[in-house]
């Protein structure tokens, strides 16, 4: 059977198994709707958060991302693993015991102020719409690239699966459909791995392979450093950016991660603090076995490509080559009219996406505008290399249909759940606590199914008309979410004298800091500047690090000089340091 | 203060050793040895790895995980001692 009908059979199935998922856990209250009833197993709510968690990012950009940045690519790694060690210490453990349904909901009454609860759900709005318009471009994507459809209509398609489940199941639906998304994805992502690593190293396992031996008894890192040297990149083992840089970009990715309310909001589901901690540790090993494996393909693919493609014949390059090539990811330009691709160090291209011309070359090649004057004749987008490893790699065609459900299952299943923050950001924290606090259980529901219908549509508005911008600020969602959330949950279960005058001024400092510098330095607003311009040598990317100490200063000074918190507030902090009971934890 | 007052807040001290001593542990292994000393540790081999990058790809996100289940155990333990445990 051919790739396509390959891909349509798998895409089909697995979309069937969702719907199935969704008529079989619809949702009757609120209850149901925002935390799934709180009656998730810790091993499904630990798959279904490890869904939620691996967006098209990690499952398509991430490996390819690695393998062009080789060791500076490790801050993704770790600051996105290491992330839920703070969630599961600091965080996940004591918001399940307050036991409510959202993030603001924990920032309003811990903060005892609707001013507070508003700028939580102003971030959590941010945070989420900035990430969700990312997946369902990613959707797209996957749709045009696999069965030839039109972009749009992949993301239309992608917009009908994700309103179908949210709507019908809210939480519950989401919280099962993830867990079978989970299954899918994670299948979808080892098995190329293990043929890969099989046909390079002879181990079939990718994470010993990448430090195995390849054919001739060299270790394969070596080589692929060796590669590196020869063609004048950077050592792969080493990096490029600065020690610091790496320990900023790492730590806010980290404490990002932590506070990014779709994460948080899961662990609301489950029955018992005890359940929260384990689930956690769930969530991360699920996570792990991808995040382990991801590194090993970077190695293999970029060792395979250069292998590929470096000094070779551009007619004997394999089919593979041209059709990305046609699809626009690949761009060839035979600047010295040798016929055989250089690829070594410097930007092939003027600007960062080729342009092309309709013409072909001498050597049937597409031609670019904008080749640059730099010896390096390849341009390679770092998306492909996940999706077409297994074409590089030789594999059969259900391999590579494979990668294509996988893709679909980890943009879908992040979107659905960032959606369902957005919904509950509005119908719960806006409508229920603050405009109409006498709504009942039955117009809430279905104020959040409106909510989540009108959120579909923005996000799928995004998906199709992508604002340039969007890229650029979905790495810094997580930079606004250190900067804001994070400190003021902390603070605010570690730091019993923490008030609202303290929390509030930090998260605004926090946020306006971050969105400051971000605007300055990625979107060239307030006068712009380049990387000799930034502040501590740091990127935005790691600035988030720099916006969150600011935030605890800032919090810790003014709570200090103004009232202490009322002792109802006091007491409920005492409260949720304590596992067991609902009930008060102090009789004074 | 009474009796079940103390008994939350010697929970609570303990818990925060606990916090500690973990948390110790993942700032060592990401932010020491896979950033910091990575230099240092990369003069080291495991395999075919240096051993600054291995931490930094592989060994951190392995430690990782260990630290969340001896947390999950530990609190486990905590709870009994203290009578929080449902």
């Amino acid at each position: 059977m051919s790739v396509q009908t390959w891909t349509w059979l798998l895409v089909g199935i697995t979309f069937a198994l969702y719907f199935g998922i969704a008529i079989w856990a619809r949702a009757g209250s609120t209850k149901e709707f925002y935390v799934a009833g709180g009656g998730v197993s810790p091993w499904a709510n630990g798959m279904a958060t490890a869904a939620d968690w691996m967006s098209a990012a990690s499952f398509i950009s991430m490996a390819g991302i690695i393998s062009f940045a080789g060791y500076d690519g490790s801050v993704y790694l770790m600051g996105w693993t290491g992330g839920y060690v703070l969630l599961a210490l600091l965080l996940a453990p004591y918001l399940r015991k307050f036991g409510k349904f959202t993030v603001p909901d924990f920032i309003g009454d811990r903060y005892y102020s609707n001013t507070a609860r508003t700028v939580a759900v102003i971030c959590a709005l941010i945070v989420s719409f900035t990430y969700v318009a990312g997946q369902m471009r990613g959707v797209g994507i996957v749709f045009s690239q696999f069965l030839q459809v039109d972009i749009n209509i992949g993301v239309i398609i992608g917009m009908t699966v994700v309103l179908t489940f949210a709507l019908l199941g809210g939480m519950k639906g989401i919280t099962y459909t993830q867990v079978a998304q989970y299954c899918v994805l994670i299948f979808a992502f080892m098995v190329p791995a293990f043929f890969i690593s099989m046909q390079m190293t002879g181990n079939i396992i990718p994470q010993l392979g990448m430090g195995g031996t390849v054919e001739g008894g060299e270790f394969l890192l070596d080589k692929l450093d060796k590669l590196h040297t020869q063609l004048g990149f950077n050592e792969y083992t080493s990096g490029t950016k600065s020690t610091w840089d790496v320990f900023a970009i790492t730590l806010a990715l980290m404490t990002g991660t932590a506070g990014l309310p779709h994460v948080i909001v899961r662990f609301f589901t489950v029955p018992k603090v005890k359940d929260a901690r384990k689930s956690a540790g769930y969530a991360l090993l699920l996570i792990a076995i991808l995040y382990t494996t991801a590194p090993a393909i970077a190695v293999f693919s970029r060792t395979n490509l250069i292998e590929t493609v470096s000094d070779k014949e551009y007619a004997d390059i394999p089919v593979w080559f041209k059709n990305w090539e046609d699809t626009g990811l690949i761009a060839w330009s035979d600047k010295n009219g040798d016929g055989k691709i250089q690829y070594v160090a410097g930007s092939s291209l003027d600007g960062k996406k080729p342009i092309y011309t309709d013409a072909r070359g001498l050597n049937g090649e597409r031609m670019i505008s904008n080749a640059s004057t730099a010896q390096n004749e390849l341009y390679v987008d770092r998306d492909i290399m996940v999706l077409a490893n297994p074409e590089i790699a030789n594999l059969p065609n259900w391999v590579i249909a494979l990668v294509a459900a996988g893709g679909l299952a980890a943009a879908l299943s992040t979107a659905a759940g960032l959606l369902l923050v957005i919904s509950t950001s509005v119908s719960h924290d806006l409508i229920k606590k603050q405009l109409r606090p006498n709504i009942s259980d039955k117009a809430e529901l279905k104020v959040a199914r409106i909510a989540i219908f009108v959120a579909i549509l923005i996000a799928g508005y995004f998906g199709i008309n992508p604002p340039g911008f969007v890229a650029a600020v979905v790495a810094l969602a997580f930079g606004l979410a250190a900067a804001s959330f994070f400190p003021a949950i902390i603070l605010g279960i570690f730091d019993k004298r923490m008030n609202s005058q303290g929390a509030i001024s930090g998260m605004v400092v926090g946020i306006v800091l971050m969105l400051f510098y971000m605007m300055k330095f990625k979107l060239n607003m307030f006068g712009g500047g380049t990387s000799e311009d930034w502040w501590f040598e740091t990127s935005p990317e790691g600035f988030g690090t720099i916006a969150m100490c600011v935030n605890i200063v800032i919090s810790v000074v003014v709570s200090r000089m103004t009232p202490a918190p009322p002792q109802n507030v006091q007491d409920m902090v005492e409260s949720i340091r304590i596992p067991s009971g609902a009930g008060e934890a102090s009789d004074h | 203060m009474s009796e079940k007052q103390k008994n939350a807040t010697a929970y609570w001290k303990e818990n925060l050793k606990y916090l500690i001593i973990l948390l110790l542990v993942w700032f060592i292994v990401s932010f020491g040895c896979g950033i910091l000393f990575r230099e240092e540790l990369n003069e080291f081999r495991l395999g075919g790895f240096k051993l600054g990058f291995w931490f930094a790809q592989q060994g951190s996100i392995y430690v990782f995980v260990i630290l969340i289940f001896v947390y999950v155990r530990l609190m486990n333990k905590l709870d009994k001692k203290y009578g929080y445990d449902e």
